[in-house]
């Protein structure tokens, strides 16, 4: 297959804690800390809650919202608002045929029932007995509905009528580059025409955070920006809920419907270099290369917070991309692990539509593997 | 033609597209660890079901699964299982492919593992820690994740780990990908891996599908959906794709690996060539979360899309392996799926579904049972549906139920699953 076409956004849906859709991220972008910053109902750990929403606008069944946990429901939001903004929505027949990728975790828990068996263990006799018999009465048997990582895909056909077929690539902030990746290189190696694609993660549930603080990766205090969370007792991410989808398409194929190409998605550039001193930067440079990136107006970057390897991703840019304004991510939504590139891109785009730059680089650095650096540019 | 050029046009596939070749395959299940063992146990009708010993099962409804006892880990936790399972398979399909030097496989990793979570052994070890003697919360796990005596257990249960372990082992190239389309994982791992061979990309790729999540909690989940076979006694009966009294799946474990080849790189470094991805279909099904759309049209779409993608007719298929999980609805679905892609040809063309042996190995099956179909195609023997003792008359298909030697040169293998999830592959002997 020798044919190369051109990849364009046409679509974009943003959900998180400064609201949705494209004008209230962009209007939130020079602000310098996230919209919601919520110290107490987590405390030790500041969390960014997502921004009230009216679910009902993309998903008008409440059986539908009833069925999924609050991760599927900000993905399932998020996709319906990329339909939206591409135009497609209406379009069964383009939705029969659209292809998605979705990068997500999942395993959401109840965690009043985590708790009451934890506690009731305890004091148990036979303690294999006793959790058998508490997870078959007291687990909701559709829980497991919400825990399965595929299933936000599921609902986005269920409610959306995206049908084509769906992947989900898991593996925290290396997954949403991935996503990226191998959707363009199948739009532009003409494997597929037109897909949506994106990640959704809820940063308000107790159990990630105990993920996250094994590992001494959470920030434990509140706010600050994140290239300035130095020495290394003030590095960490904090976690924010987020959801962001792309509708893609070949450019030929957008043109042949009349939709409006808000930007050019080139190669995605990823990698996994062990992590060296060194290693993170070095990478991030022969990706910068490969991508093509000649001279971005802005960089997104997905710095998560963690030492070291946000100050490696902070010196990179320095040098790849001098006196270019940088801005992060987790400044504008907080950390939303497999959701950063998906956003960093659709936030891109937005600004290359709306704001006329020529060309934007989104970097994503894993809080423990991957790197990923993504060209926007005009269409 | 000089031989080169002869090599050339063999290299491609119909659509120009570089072929895609298997050189190396691996397998796990409760059967044993290897081809050899799995395909005597196969051939031979043994079931690898038996009642769980990793954990009591007192008051379940379900106490029998497929569990792979005889590799084991510390802490015995699902990604750990499903990294060793996975470690086995890739060991024995790269050694048998010859590919690249140890530790230093020359292509992509893309690799289908269980979704990864915080099992219950671990969620007590924090309770117990963090001295509370009220009422367990969130809140007394978090100050006992924050003692830092826990600190392994990050990279052990985040989604990424198994895949960078695999990755750092065998070398593989680029950033691997962790995959779930539920119980077509395995499937989806090696469409992925075709993808990107025929994109010129790479010219190889290690898919696998793994699964080790047979714990209580996975277990319960699927029992409170009502998917599970509840015929304990005897376990290796319990599992009956298509019968008429056939009550639902049973756990299974295990991995499969496969190395794809650019067909004609593989050629050029003198690799035996062990069979053809020729074809790769699928199709999301937006009816339900669990269940198929009545009409079967996902499943049928997904069916002839992998034809087509391969370039074969229906009538160049010689046997299907089935997805037949051994579910009341699954096994109707498929049969109906089936029966409108092949037509009349469908009560003469055999079908038989792995599962009845070594159970529904879940996010492996995918994998497992294309390596199993591609063993079929090197032996020309079709490994059983064991325990269809009792057809149902609604499913008039030719369940193979004796392993039935018969030559076999394209197998259709199709993987369903929840999440609307259908993938299906064509494997061959020879390009089509």
């Amino acid at each position: 297959m020798s044919e190369f076409r051109d990849v364009v956004v046409t679509g974009i849906g943003l959900v998180s804690c400064a609201g949705e859709g494209i004008a209230a991220h962009l209007a939130a972008l020079g602000a310098g800390a996230p919209a919601r910053t919520d110290t107490e109902t987590f405390a030790p750990y500041t969390v960014h809650p997502v921004a009230p929403l009216a679910l009902d606008g993309q998903i008008p069944k409440k059986s539908d919202q009833r069925q999924m946990e609050p991760w599927q429901r900000l993905g399932v939001y998020a996709a319906g608002l990329a339909l939206e903004s591409a135009g497609v929505k209406g379009d069964a027949e383009l939705k029969g045929r659209m292809h998605l990728v979705v990068s997500a975790g999942g395993g959401e828990r109840d965690t009043a029932v985590d708790g009451a068996i934890l506690t009731g263990l305890r004091a148990a006799e036979d303690t294999g007995a006793y959790l058998n018999e508490h997870l078959q009465n007291d687990l909701r048997p559709t829980l497991f509905l919400a825990q399965l990582s595929n299933l936000l895909a599921g609902n986005i056909g269920i409610v959306h009528g995206v049908t084509g077929a769906s992947r989900t690539f898991m593996g925290e902030e290396a997954a949403g580059t991935d996503a990226l990746r191998i959707a363009q290189a199948r739009i532009a190696s003409g494997q597929v025409d037109c897909m949506l694609v994106g990640g959704s993660y809820s940063a308000e549930r107790p159990d990630v955070m105990v993920i996250h603080e094994m590992g001494g990766y959470l920030r434990a205090r509140d706010f600050r920006p994140v290239f300035d969370r130095v020495p290394e007792d003030e590095a960490g991410f904090i976690l924010g809920s987020a959801a962001a989808f792309l509708v893609l398409e070949a450019a030929e194929h957008a043109a042949s419907r009349g939709a409006r190409a808000l930007a050019r998605l080139g190669p995605v550039g990823s990698d996994r270099t062990k992590r060296a001193p060194g290693s993170t930067e070095a990478s991030l440079a022969a990706l910068w290369a490969a991508t093509g990136l000649a001279a971005p107006d802005v960089v997104i970057a997905g710095a998560t917070g963690v030492a070291p390897v946000t100050a490696e991703e902070g010196a990179a840019l320095a040098r790849l991309a001098p006196g270019v304004s940088v801005t992060a991510l987790g400044d504008l939504t907080g950390h939303s692990l497999e959701t950063t590139a998906p956003f960093g891109v659709a936030l891109a785009a937005a600004l290359v539509s709306e704001k006329g730059l020529r060309e934007v680089a989104v970097t994503v650095v894993g809080h423990r593997r991957g790197e990923g650096v993504i060209r926007v540019t005009a269409a | 033609m000089t031989n080169q050029s002869f090599r050339d046009a063999k290299g491609r596939d119909a659509k120009g597209r570089p072929l895609v070749a298997v050189t190396g395959l691996g397998i796990v299940t409760s059967l044993g660890q290897g081809q050899a063992d799995n395909w005597a146990a196969l051939t031979a009708g043994r079931s690898g079901i038996h009642a769980i010993r990793r954990f009591p099962t007192d008051g379940l409804r379900t106490r029998i699964a497929g569990t792979v006892d005889f590799l084991d880990t510390a802490p015995l936790v699902a990604p750990a299982l499903s990294q060793r399972f996975a470690e086995a398979a890739a060991d024995e399909a790269i050694a048998q492919s010859g590919i690249g030097r140890p530790g230093d496989f020359p292509g992509a990793l893309f690799i289908a593992v269980p979704p990864v979570e915080i099992e219950w052994p671990q969620r007590q070890a924090l309770a117990e820690a963090s001295g509370q003697t009220g009422p367990i919360t969130y809140t007394d796990l978090q100050r006992a994740a924050a003692s830092r005596r826990f600190d392994p257990w990050h990279d052990l249960f985040i989604f990424g780990t198994v895949a960078d372990q695999i990755a750092d082992r065998f070398g593989t190239k680029g950033s691997p990908i962790s995959l779930s389309t539920a119980c077509s994982s395995g499937a989806t791992a090696i469409q992925l891996g075709v993808e990107a061979i025929r994109r010129g990309e790479v010219t190889a790729a290690l898919c696998i599908g793994t699964d080790g999540s047979v714990n209580p909690e996975s277990l319960i989940r699927f029992s409170l959906l009502s998917a599970l076979s509840t015929q304990n006694d005897p376990p290796e009966a319990a599992s009956k794709p298509f019968s008429k009294n056939r009550d639902g799946f049973v756990m299974g474990e295990g991995a499969g690996a496969l190395v794809l080849e650019d067909a004609q790189a593989a050629r050029a470094r003198g690799a035996k060539i062990l069979g053809y991805v020729l074809g790769c279909g699928e199709k999301g099904d937006g009816f339900h979360r669990t269940r198929s759309s009545p009409d079967g049209a996902p499943g049928i779409a997904a069916i002839r899309a992998a034809l087509d993608d391969a370039g074969t007719e229906p009538d160049a298929i010689d046997t299907v392996n089935a997805h037949g999980t051994s579910t009341p609805e699954n096994d109707k679905m498929e049969a109906m799926s089936c029966a409108a892609v092949f037509g009349d040809r469908i009560r003469a063309l055999p079908v038989s579904s792995n599962k009845s042996m070594i159970g529904h190995t879940l996010t492996a099956a995918g994998a497992v049972e294309a390596v199993i179909s591609l063993l079929t195609i090197a032996h020309g023997r079709i490994p059983p549906t064991i325990n269809y003792a009792v057809p149902d008359p609604a499913i008039p298909l030719d369940i193979v139920a004796q392993a039935r030697d018969v030559p076999v040169r394209r197998v259709l293998s199709n993987s369903f699953g929840f999440g609307g999830q259908n993938t299906c592959l064509v494997l061959a002997d020879e390009p089509a």
